[in-house]
């Protein structure tokens, strides 16, 4: 079976410091790979070379095996790869529709922003995912940390996303609320998205992941199926960056 | 879809049930308010037709560049260069009108061709101007309170250069109708226009609502919606009233009369109407609101400002955006160089100095947010006429200049401290 994505020998540098030295890493339709490591590993970077927010120096992107030319998000978003920053990346200024549509947003025939429809499609969605969401006419700044999580999560699976970034999509959530990404993750699995999954927490990444891959100082350390490791292995390479 | 029948109903105050902006409403009575301390001040003749017809033809001019500067300063930057790009505009159709056209042309004095090409010239001059401003902010990343602190040097005196320091004048008597009072368009048309905004007002209030329900989101109240839209009529209305009430001068009558040959008939009056700047800013009020909310430019515009990344990350070209929103600040500029050159009737060297001040306390005042993501056009217009009203009252009042100065300088910081301290109460702000 041919790889939903294929990033081949990945490098970046920022002034001299190699955030990402030569990484490898591939993903299969209906899969979810975690990618764990220390802050500053190099994990965050080596996705946003994915999602378009930078441009890698070397190295090659493939899409279904086709190559692909990622050097900006809107490129990243014509391939269906949407991305959940762990910033959340959202507007506060504006309302819910607004930030799910931003960048998208939906036309009238005159061609002037049509909110009404935005607003109605939001509601659609949110019905779905977050039922509890009431608040479609205040900007954003007034939610809190879950409900805003869910813009930013309604906001990559509007789209019929096939592959989807999520960067430390939990940290934010409560309990119940990340039982409720845990399900969402389980759902877009059987739609057959390939998903990566950026956390902290191994019990996550055991419970959600097929494969996980670790990194450590912007090289990749290895990659293993959960069902072959234990926690401890993964930790060991976590902290030692060394093969169990 | 089932919370949207609940949502409406709850206990609301009246301005909540209307669905107006307190915010809003805080400076309309702050205006409101400094007219009347005036009216009575003056003794009574603040308030009057010939009064607020004045006020407005001179603050149709900062006005129009305040909503330019709304989206600049919504989008964290600043632009300290409108008053010296004003400037040059202003010369560059100066020089088109009395060196150009009648001279290298050979076309003589008041050819019609003469003020369209004009306003042309300055509105190229000024977008290619605002524009290069922009790409310096965007694309070299330079900030923007430097390359138009520099730019306020720059196209200051390149104006003087233009026009060897020369003021430049009669200006063509077509492109004067811009100026206020030699440009109004009498009291029938001024009814007609008033009566059309009525009808444009209340037919996209009518399909605002209708839209919405249809959609099943909450709408307010019918009688809610009546009394808006009669509020919307009456302001039209009484403003075209008032404006229509300030009489031409017998003596002026009686000269236009005669350069017609005929003599004036006993007991003949005509009023002014709507002046044709103010029917400019009108028009661009509108059309920046427009732009504001209702098309993807002004929509990036206010997600830029309330956080870049997210924006950049999105799929916005933020830099392509800055070159847009100095180039839009630019044009404006070229239109108010208009509406200020023919209010003189001539360009002069010093004209649009200390503007980029006025136009941003204006915005500021009208509650757009230094820190970005926060401003609305009639915010700006509003501020503008705060200004402007300030300072000719005090004028009036025979309040000294320097005390003039210092209290428009004192409401500034005042009026900012006043909308942190509303912002803080509501919410917005932690």
């Amino acid at each position: 079976m041919t790889p939903l994505v294929e990033m081949r020998d990945i490098a970046l540098s920022f002034g001299g410091v190699k955030a990402i030295d030569h990484v490898s890493l591939d993903l299969y339709p209906g899969e979810v790979v975690g990618l764990l490591g220390h802050n500053g590993a190099g994990k965050s970077t080596l996705v946003k070379c994915l999602s378009g927010a930078y441009r890698m120096d070397s190295g090659q992107i493939l899409i279904d095996g086709q190559p692909v030319t990622i050097t900006n998000p809107r490129d990243a978003r014509a391939q269906n790869i949407e991305t959940i920053y762990q910033t959340l990346a959202l507007a506060d200024n504006l309302d819910a529709a607004s930030n799910l549509f931003l960048g998208r947003e939906l036309v009238t025939a005159a061609g002037f922003v049509d909110d009404d429809r935005m607003e109605a499609e939001t509601r659609r969605i949110m019905a779905r995912l977050n039922p509890n969401f009431h608040k479609f006419n205040v900007p954003v700044s007034a939610l809190s940390g879950g409900q805003r999580q869910s813009v930013a999560i309604a906001r990559a699976v509007y789209f019929n996303a096939r592959i989807l970034i999520m960067d430390e999509p939990t940290a934010a959530l409560g309990p119940h609320e990340t039982r409720m990404v845990g399900e969402l993750i389980a759902e877009l699995k059987r739609q057959n998205l390939g998903i990566f999954l950026i956390s902290h927490d191994i019990h996550d990444v055991m419970d959600l992941c097929d494969r996980v891959s670790v990194m450590k100082n912007g090289k990749l350390v290895g990659t293993e199926r959960v069902t072959d490791v234990t926690e401890d292995d993964i930790l060991g390479m976590i902290i030692l960056g060394k093969k169990p | 879809m089932t919370d949207t029948a609940t949502g409406g109903t709850t206990r609301k105050s009246l301005t909540g049930t209307l669905q107006l902006d307190t915010r809003l409403l805080g400076m309309i009575g702050a205006f409101v308010a400094i007219c009347l301390v005036f009216h009575l001040m003056t003794g009574q003749r603040f308030l009057t037709p010939r009064n607020i017809f004045t006020l407005t033809i001179q603050t149709a001019s900062v006005a129009i560049m305040a909503t330019g500067m709304v989206f600049v300063i919504v989008t964290r930057h600043i632009d300290l260069s409108v008053g010296s790009l004003l400037a040059v505009c202003s010369a560059v159709m100066a020089l088109v009108q009395v060196w150009v056209m009648p001279q290298l042309l050979g076309l003589g004095i008041g050819h019609p061709a003469t003020a369209p090409l004009a306003i042309v010239a300055g509105l190229v001059v000024g977008t290619a101007v605002g524009a290069f401003n922009g790409w310096l902010i965007g694309y070299l990343t330079i900030p923007s309170f430097i390359v138009t602190l520099g730019g306020l040097l720059v196209w200051r005196n390149v104006a003087w250069y233009l026009t060897s320091g020369q003021t430049l004048g009669p200006l063509d008597p077509n492109f004067q109708l811009f100026g206020g009072i030699n440009g109004t368009i009498g009291v029938t048309a001024s009814w007609v226009v008033g009566a059309l905004a009525v009808a444009v007002s209340l037919w996209f209030m009518a399909t605002a609502r209708q839209k919405k329900a249809g959609h099943g989101f909450a709408v307010k109240p019918l009688w809610a919606e009546g009394v808006m839209m009669a509020i919307v009529a009456g302001l039209i209305l009484g403003f075209v009233a008032i404006l229509n009430a300030y009489q031409v001068p017998v003596a002026r009558l009686e000269r236009i009369f005669a350069a017609r040959g005929e003599t004036l008939p006993e007991g003949y009056t005509e009023g002014y109407g709507l002046p044709i700047s103010v029917l400019v800013l009108i028009a661009i009020a509108v059309a920046m609101t427009v732009v504001a909310r209702r098309t993807r430019f002004g929509r990036y515009v206010f997600a830029t400002g309330g956080n870049p990344e997210a924006a950049a990350l999105s799929g916005i070209n933020t830099k392509l955006l800055t070159v847009k929103i100095f180039a839009l600040m630019g044009a404006l500029c070229a239109l108010s160089a208009v509406v200020a050159s023919a209010r003189a009737a001539n360009h002069a060297n010093d004209i649009g100095t200390l503007d980029e001040l006025r136009v941003i306390a204006a915005a500021v005042i009208g509650g757009t947010a230094l820190s970005g993501g926060v401003g609305t056009i009639y915010g700006a217009i509003l501020g503008a006429l705060i200004m402007q009203s300030l300072q000719s009252g005090m004028a009036m009042v025979g309040v000294e200049s320097p005390f003039q100065n210092i209290v428009v300088g004192s409401v500034l910081v005042l009026a900012v401290f006043i909308d942190i301290l509303y912002r803080k109460r509501s919410g917005a702000l932690k």
